[in-house]
């Protein structure tokens, strides 16, 4: 098993090396100056040619790659052209929440998602399943901006005063007070890879609130979670219902199922024991194909409810041309996606022992 | 290109003869007979009218200020049937910030989201059949070469990536469907490689080799119609992504410009007015989704009618 997962991780270097170099050169030849974008539209030549010599824009583009590598083999990931920060330091302070919203949003698409699935399938054509169905092909057709601004408007207008509503922005409520875990665990002094994993946890308001126990915190941070959640969720929510219905269908079908019927297994035995761990091998691939869509989804959840994360900062990126945030950005995003799709084999071999390594 | 008038062997089995006339005749009869199909037809089918006919089922121009008229900005929808008093000027869907008649922008809308749909999967699925086609028929290194950026543009985040294209180009509608249909393209080249493959060892393939048939003629005259189908399936499932990612676009600015009237770019210019006016998202993002949901119906259904194993 381990040198599958090995060889697996080896695989993907290849094509990480080659999206490095391709968003590398495209930031390089897109039209469009970071010079002018950042300087303003007016910027003399002069100046321009200073702020590129600055950051080294004007050398050859292979030179620029080799530079850029060596600096990736230290750990650099460069600085930003607008902020001048660090690009490490700026995904620390974004990643967390974009992965915490990613998470909590497929949790809330795959616990729902395969409960109505399995649901629709085991009552196939009754009215449940007709209209759980329908809700799914609806649930994947409203665009994720307009399911957020409605969910806003739903939850802190309408029920304003009942006990649903529901913060529509936002990490925290203003006047609640985070206390960063370095601070809480005394570790301010330390400035190592341990105090790096600290901080990176810290920005995740949830995990944090729980961590260190400040139950406000933890309570008002989840409540400010559960709407982009919903928003961002339900697509992959739709999606995953559906395949769950589909594959569980064609597993019922089989004659092992009708042969564990009669020998007199329970209906309920027969879904969670025999039918849905063979069912899981579709299931699992779609939920992984998800967590891809879940970043472009984070850009509008993130627009929509004010939240300071990864996916509204690549957009400010792209849109301002500040190259080493985007290539910072994507480098973390496809390392995410590989490491994604590493699980998803992985869990193909728990999931089917036919499938695991010899 | 479609299989017409095949003479069967009168010694065949008489219930494999199928007194039916042509592949597109049996689909669309399939797709009739389908619930789903049908309510994503009618759905299309009503967003198509309103798209044809918008001058006349709007009474107002989507982009005239009314204020003169007596419109009251971000006023909700007033609708003389349901009690809204008979003094006040009719609007079903309410009034923009600019003072301008929703009903009209939304109707108005359609026109430009079915046309967004059809030309940005159009764009896409021409250039990623050639592509998938030359690959497919061409093999070796040339094959290599358009696959593995094919791959490379899949990982990439599809809004992120259309983002980045939109921000290279400028924002504007067409630079958007531009942005999506690239982004789209790698789907279609791979399905178009996965079915040429397929086609290419058929064996008329080589009888019509063996007569002398030209390269070209053997890619656009035999292989090409016969490689169609799951293009055409994902095509139409294809439409109604595009039009959420172009909306999605417009949303973040970066697609259709105000004043434009087009239901995503509505949306993310009135989002700020959601908790006071939220007829200005409820309308358009209904729209849009209805819209949507109606491309996804009929996409499910064409795919289901053109499954030759749910053929009877």
């Amino acid at each position: 098993m381990t040198t599958f997962i090995i060889r697996r991780l080896l695989i993907s270097i290849p094509v990480l090396f080659g999206i490095v170099l391709l968003v590398f050169v495209i930031t390089r030849i897109l039209p469009g100056d970071a010079c002018r974008v950042l300087l303003g539209e007016r910027a003399t030549n002069a100046a321009c040619e200073a702020f590129n010599h600055a950051r080294g824009l004007d050398r050859p583009i292979p030179e620029q790659f080799v530079d850029y590598l060596g600096n990736l083999s230290r750990g650099d990931l460069g600085t930003s052209f607008r902020t001048s920060r660090p690009v490490s330091s700026l995904l620390m302070e974004r990643l967390p929440m974009t992965l915490e919203l990613s998470i909590f949003a497929l949790l809330f698409a795959t616990i729902v998602g395969i409960t109505l699935g399995v649901i629709s399938a085991s009552r196939r054509n009754s009215a449940v399943d007709i209209v759980t169905m329908a809700s799914a092909n609806f649930g994947v057709s409203i665009p994720v901006f307009v399911l957020g601004l409605l969910l806003a408007y739903v939850f802190a207008i309408m029920l304003k005063g009942t006990p649903f509503a529901l913060p529509p922005s936002g990490r925290l409520t203003s006047g609640i007070e985070l206390i960063p875990l370095a601070t809480r665990w005394g570790l301010q002094a330390d400035h190592g890879p341990i105090r790096a994993i600290v901080d990176f946890v810290s920005n995740m308001y949830v995990l944090n609130g729980l961590l260190s126990a400040q139950w406000v915190v933890f309570v008002d941070a989840l409540r400010h979670m559960i709407l982009p959640a919903i928003a961002l969720g339900t697509i992959p929510l739709a999606i995953i219902a559906r395949i769950t219905r589909s594959s569980l269908l064609d597993v019922l079908g089989l004659d092992y199922v009708r042969t564990a019927r009669a020998k007199g297994a329970t209906e309920r035995t027969v879904l969670r024991g025999h039918a849905l761990p063979n069912a899981m091998l579709p299931m699992v691939t779609v939920i992984g194909l998800q967590i891809g869509g879940l970043l472009s989804g984070a850009v509008l959840t993130e627009t929509i409810f004010n939240l300071p994360g990864v996916g509204q900062a690549t957009f400010d990126a792209i849109t301002s041309h500040d190259f080493a945030v985007i290539e910072g950005f994507v480098l973390v995003i496809a390392v995410g996606f590989l490491l994604v799709n590493v699980l998803v084999d992985i869990s193909y071999a728990f999931f089917d022992p036919r499938l695991r390594p010899a | 290109m479609s299989v017409t008038n095949v003479q069967l062997d009168p010694l065949a089995d008489p219930l494999a003869h199928r007194p039916s006339g042509t592949l597109w005749r049996d689909t669309l009869r399939n797709i009739v007979r389908q619930r789903n199909a049908r309510v994503g037809l009618l759905i299309l089918g009503t967003l198509l009218f309103c798209a044809i006919f918008a001058d006349v089922i709007a009474a107002d121009d989507p982009n005239k200020v009314l204020f003169d008229q007596g419109a009251k900005r971000l006023a909700g929808p007033c609708i003389h049937l349901l009690g809204c008093p008979a003094a006040s000027s009719e609007h079903l869907f309410g009034i923009d910030a600019n003072g301008r008649d929703e009903f009209a922008r939304v109707v108005f809308g359609a026109r430009i989201s079915l046309q967004v749909g059809f030309l940005t999967v159009g764009f896409a699925i021409i250039i990623g059949s050639l592509l998938g086609l030359v690959a497919g028929y061409a093999g070796g290194w040339i094959e290599s070469a358009i696959m593995r950026v094919m791959d490379v543009l899949l990982v990439f985040p599809a809004l992120l990536l259309a983002i980045a294209i939109v921000s290279a180009l400028g924002p504007g509608l067409i630079n958007a469907q531009l942005a999506i249909g690239i982004v789209a393209i790698p789907v279609y080249a791979r399905i178009m490689r996965a079915s040429v493959l397929t086609v290419r060892e058929s064996d008329y393939i080589t009888a019509s080799r063996a007569l002398g048939e030209s390269p070209a003629g053997l890619v656009f005259r035999r292989i090409l119609p016969n490689s169609l189908t799951p293009i055409i399936v994902s095509g139409t499932l294809g439409i109604a992504g595009a039009v959420l990612d172009v909306a999605a676009l417009s949303f973040l600015g970066l697609g259709a410009q105000p004043p434009t009237a087009e239901w995503g770019s509505m949306v993310g210019q009135d989002r700020g007015f959601v908790f006071t006016a939220p007829h200005l998202v409820f309308f358009p993002g209904v729209a849009l989704a209805l819209t949507v949901f109606g491309f996804n119906l009929l996409g499910d259904g064409l795919r289901d009618a053109l499954d030759p194993r749910l053929n009877r």
